[in-house]
C-alpha cells in the first residue's frame, strides 16, 4: 500500500514535471527533427547546437541578469533589515500602519508600477540603465522582505537582546552583532527569493530596459521569440540555462523556499 | 502554522513575562527620556524603508494617476507640457471596445484558475499528507513550475501547444482528436495561457494547503475513524472545514496575485488573435508599451482600475486575515 502511494506520488511528479522534461528536451533536439511527427521523447540524435548558440549569444545577457539579481538583493537587504528590527523589536509608534502600507504595497500589479516608473525614469534618464532595473525589481521584494524579516525576529528571545544592552550595546551594535547573525535563515530566504525574482522579472525588464544596451537574460529569451526564430533547440537551451538559479535554490535552500511561499501567505 | 508563525507565538507571549517586568520598571524610573530615545532609534530604523516606499512606491504611483489624467505623448513625456484631460482617458477607455471583452477574460482567467489551481492543490496536499515514502522530495519537486521564470514556463508552453509541432496535439492525435490551434484560434489561445497558468499556480495552492494540513491534530481524524468515517467522509466532514481559514487566504491570495498576471498571457498569445486572450494587465500593457504610438494616459488609466480590483480584494484579504489571526 505505501509504496503504491510512492509509485502514485511519483506517477503525478512526473506528469507535473513533463513540461519542464520536454523544455530539456527540446533544448538537445536537432534543427531537421524539431518537427518530425511523432517527436522524438528521448533526445536520441541530441545535439549541444543548442547550448553553443546560448554561450555565444547569451553570455551578456546572462551577466546583466547576474548583476541585477546582486544589486537587488544588496538594496532590498539594506532597506528592510533594519526596518524589520524596527518593527519586530522597537515597538515603533505607527508601525502597525507601516505593516499595513507594506501589504498593500505588495499586491500593486507590476505593470502598474512599471508605468510609472517609466515616466519617471524617462524624466531623469535611469531608463535603460542597470541601476534603474535594480531599483525597479527591488520593489518587487522589499514589502515580502520586511513582513518575512519582521515575522521571523520577532521570535528572537528578548532575553538575548537584554544581555546586550546590559552589556552597554547600543540600539546599533545590538542589530549588527547580535540580531544580524541570528537572522541569518531568514536574511538567506530572503536573499534567495529577491534574487530569484529579479532574475525572473520580465515586466520591468521590458518596459524599463528595452532599449538598453545592457538587458538581461528574460529579455533575451524574448527577443529570441519575438524575431520568429524557428531555433526552438536554441530557445529552449537558453530557458534551461535561464532556470538555474531556481534549481539551485530549490536544492540548496529547499526548506527555506517552502518556509517562504507558506510565510508569504501566511504572514502577518 | 507557517513556520514564521511558530517562532513567535511562544516568545511573545509565554516566557516574556520575566524581562518585560524587569523592562518596565526600569522605564517607570527614567520614563520621558527613554521613550523618546527608543522611539528615536525604532524610527530612525525604519527611516530607510519609508524613504524607499515614499521615492519608489507612492511616486511612481502618483506618476500613474497623473498619466492618467493627462494627454501625454512620448514628446510631451520629456517636454513635460502635456494637457489636462481630466477623466478623458477613463472615458475612452470604458468606450472603447477591447473594455468589455477584456474585462470579461480577465474574469474567467482569473476565476477558471483559481477554481483549478485550487482543487489541485488540495488534492495533492492531501495526497502529500500521508507522508509516504519520497514523500518530501516529491513535495519539494513540485515546486519547480512556481520557481521558473515565468518566461520560461510561457515559452516552453508556447512550444508544446505549437499547432503543427507542438507536443499536446500529438498527445491528442493518439485519441483521434484533430490538431488544435491552441494559440492562433479565438476560440482556444485564451484556454491555452488559463491552462500554463493553472500548472504554474499548482504549487503555491499545495504548498500552503499542505501546511494548513499539518495544523489539523491527527486526533481529530483518529476520533472519526473510531466513529466509523471513511476516507470520502473524512475529508469533507474534518479536512474541508478544519481547512477553511487557510483555504479562505490561498485563494483570496490567489486572486490579488492573478489579477495581475501578465507575463505569461503576453509572452504566449500577446493578447491576441485579435483580443481573444487580452486581459486588463496586457490591455494596459498593450497601450503604453505594445504599439510604436504609445498612449500612455489610457494605458494608465486602465492600471488604475486594475489596482482598485487588486485592492478590494486584497483589503478582504488582510480582513480576514487579521480577524483569523485576532481568533
Amino acid at each position: 500500500m505505501r509504496r503504491l502511494t510512492t509509485v502514485i506520488g511519483l506517477a503525478l511528479t512526473a506528469v507535473m514535471l513533463f513540461p519542464v522534461y520536454w523544455m530539456i528536451n527540446v533544448s538537445f533536439t536537432r534543427d531537421q527533427d524539431m518537427r518530425k511527427s511523432p517527436p522524438y521523447w528521448f533526445p536520441v540524435h541530441g545535439t549541444l547546437e543548442g547550448y553553443r548558440a546560448v554561450l555565444e549569444q547569451q553570455g551578456p545577457y546572462l551577466a546583466t541578469s547576474l548583476v541585477v539579481g546582486l544589486g537587488t538583493v544588496v538594496l532590498t537587504l539594506l532597506v528592510a533589515a533594519p526596518a524589520a528590527y524596527s518593527l519586530a523589536k522597537l515597538r515603533p509608534r505607527g508601525g502597525g500602519v507601516l505593516s499595513f502600507v507594506l501589504l498593500i504595497a505588495q499586491m500593486i500589479p507590476g505593470i502598474i508600477m512599471a508605468m510609472g516608473f517609466y515616466a519617471i525614469f524617462l524624466t531623469t534618464g535611469v531608463l535603460n540603465t542597470v541601476p534603474g532595473l535594480i531599483v525597479a525589481d527591488s520593489t518587487l521584494a522589499v514589502p515580502f522582505a520586511v513582513l518575512i524579516l519582521t515575522a521571523f525576529m520577532s521570535g528572537i528571545p528578548e532575553e538575548l537582546l537584554q544581555a546586550a544592552r546590559v552589556d552597554g550595546a547600543g540600539v546599533m551594535r545590538t542589530f549588527v552583532s547580535i540580531v544580524l547573525p541570528v537572522s541569518r535563515n531568514s536574511i538567506i530566504t530572503v536573499s534567495l527569493f529577491a534574487f530569484l525574482w529579479a532574475w525572473s522579472d520580465f515586466v520591468f525588464a521590458s518596459t524599463l530596459d528595452q532599449g538598453g544596451a545592457h538587458q538581461p537574460i528574460t529579455l533575451g529569451i524574448y527577443h529570441y521569440i519575438g524575431n520568429n526564430n524557428q531555433e526552438w533547440n536554441a530557445i529552449m537551451a537558453t530557458a534551461v540555462v535561464a532556470s538555474i538559479p531556481a534549481t539551485v535554490l530549490l536544492i540548496v535552500a529547499q526548506r527555506y523556499v517552502a518556509a517562504g511561499v507558506t510565510a508569504g501567505a501566511v504572514k502577518d | 502554522m507557517s513556520t514564521s508563525r511558530v517562532p513567535r507565538t511562544p516568545v511573545r507571549s509565554a516566557p516574556a513575562p520575566a524581562p518585560v517586568q524587569g523592562r518596565e520598571r526600569r522605564v517607570a524610573r527614567t520614563r520621558p527620556g527613554k521613550r523618546a530615545a527608543q522611539q528615536w532609534a525604532a524610527w530612525a530604523f525604519l527611516a530607510p524603508v519609508v524613504v524607499y516606499l515614499l521615492i519608489f512606491y507612492a511616486y511612481p504611483l502618483y506618476r500613474n494617476v497623473e498619466l492618467s489624467l493627462r494627454n501625454y505623448t512620448v514628446r510631451s513625456f520629456v517636454q513635460g507640457d502635456a494637457p489636462f484631460a481630466g477623466v478623458a482617458n477613463y472615458a475612452k477607455v470604458f468606450a472603447d471596445a477591447t473594455f468589455a471583452p477584456a474585462l470579461w477574460h480577465t474574469i474567467v482567467f482569473t476565476l477558471v484558475s483559481l477554481a483549478f489551481q485550487f482543487v489541485i492543490g488540495l488534492a495533492l496536499a492531501v495526497f502529500f499528507s500521508r507522508n509516504f515514502r519520497l514523500s518530501a522530495t516529491l513535495r519539494a519537486l513540485f515546486l519547480v513550475p512556481w520557481l521558473l521564470p515565468l518566461i520560461v514556463s510561457a515559452s516552453t508552453w508556447s512550444w508544446m501547444l505549437n499547432s503543427e509541432s507542438g507536443v499536446v496535439n500529438t498527445a491528442l492525435s493518439w485519441v483521434g482528436v484533430g490538431p488544435v490551434n491552441w494559440l492562433t484560434s479565438p476560440d482556444w489561445s485564451l484556454w491555452s495561457v488559463i491552462i500554463a497558468n493553472i500548472w504554474i499556480g499548482i504549487p503555491f495552492n499545495l504548498v500552503v494547503l499542505y501546511s494548513g494540513l499539518q495544523a489539523i491534530p491527527s486526533a481529530v481524524y483518529e476520533a472519526a475513524a473510531l466513529d466509523g468515517a471513511g476516507a470520502w467522509q473524512r475529508f469533507w466532514r474534518v479536512t474541508f472545514p478544519l481547512l477553511r481559514p487557510v483555504s479562505a487566504i490561498t485563494v483570496l491570495l490567489g486572486l490579488v496575485y492573478t489579477l495581475k498576471v501578465f507575463d505569461i498571457i503576453w509572452i504566449m498569445t500577446k493578447g491576441g488573435p485579435s483580443d481573444a486572450s487580452t486581459t486588463l494587465a496586457t490591455w494596459s500593457y498593450r497601450l503604453g508599451f505594445g504599439n510604436m504610438l504609445p498612449s500612455f494616459g489610457p494605458g494608465a488609466a486602465v492600471g488604475n482600475l486594475l489596482i482598485l480590483m487588486a485592492l478590494a480584494f486584497g483589503l478582504v484579504y488582510i480582513r480576514v486575515q487579521r480577524r483569523q489571526a485576532a481568533a
